[in-house]
């Protein structure tokens, strides 16, 4: 049997305050391959419009904690950008 | 037991907040409140729309809460941060801390809200007397332009 060992999948990305006014949306669906990470993430929503209202290197969490460039994404993740926080 | 921390829609129960950290064991109750100021870097602001990731939220509230009780030798604390519109004067913000002596109080307390300041996924939308409102980002004033 032959089959795509890259599979896709779609993580939802929350967008918050400055980035949802920006592109337009409280959450964005984004095309993966199976073994994604953060920045692959970030690639996607660079490619969307308004995204150049973004800085370059926004913080992003996934499943509610900080989350680096090179951390993991897996189907059901969620996945959140996260604008300077303002607090207090 | 009242939760370590919560978020709510509501002008915030101070004086709840302070008798959840009295106890006959704290000799030292502080409250800290930030509230609406009425002049945020030269312009005049009308009032504040509170956002957050609430989930995150929340969960960064209850962690700074934990982990100021490990730094400041079992300081009790309690944070409420408030959502929505607010008016300039109103109280987005609201930390109690109890312990035996002041020395851990005080710490604890300047900790705390500095720490929500700088990992608390919370926004704010100043809305000015012109009518415009724009979100604030502390590190480069409202709205800073992105690095290109």
């Amino acid at each position: 049997m032959v089959y795509d060992a890259s599979t896709r999948m779609t993580v939802t990305v929350l967008l918050f305050a400055s980035y949802a006014e920006a592109l337009g949306a409280a959450s964005l669906d984004v095309e993966l391959d199976d073994d994604s990470t953060v920045e692959d993430v970030l690639a996607q929503i660079r490619a969307r419009p308004g995204a150049d209202r973004l800085p370059p290197a926004p913080l992003v969490a996934v499943n509610q904690r900080y989350a680096g460039a090179g951390s993991a994404v897996r189907e059901g993740d969620e996945v959140a950008l996260i604008p300077p926080v303002a607090g207090g | 037991m009242t939760p370590l921390a919560t978020l709510v829609r509501a002008p915030i129960d101070v004086l709840a907040l302070v008798e959840a950290v009295s106890s006959a064991a704290n000799g030292a109750v502080l409250l800290f409140l930030g509230a609406v100021r009425q002049v945020n870097d030269g312009r005049d602001v009308t009032g504040i729309d509170y956002a957050a990731y609430e989930g995150m939220a929340l969960r960064e509230l209850q962690a700074i809460a934990e982990e100021a009780a490990v730094r400041f030798d079992s300081a009790d604390v309690r944070i409420v941060h408030r959502l929505g519109e607010l008016g300039v004067e109103e109280v987005s913000v609201a930390i109690a801390v109890a312990h035996a002596h002041r020395d851990a109080a005080y710490a604890a307390s300047r900790w705390v809200i500095e720490e929500l300041k700088r990992r608390v996924p919370i926004w704010k939308r100043e809305h000015y007397v012109d009518g415009t409102r724009e979100w604030v980002d502390p590190a480069g004033r409202v709205n800073a332009e992105p690095v290109r």
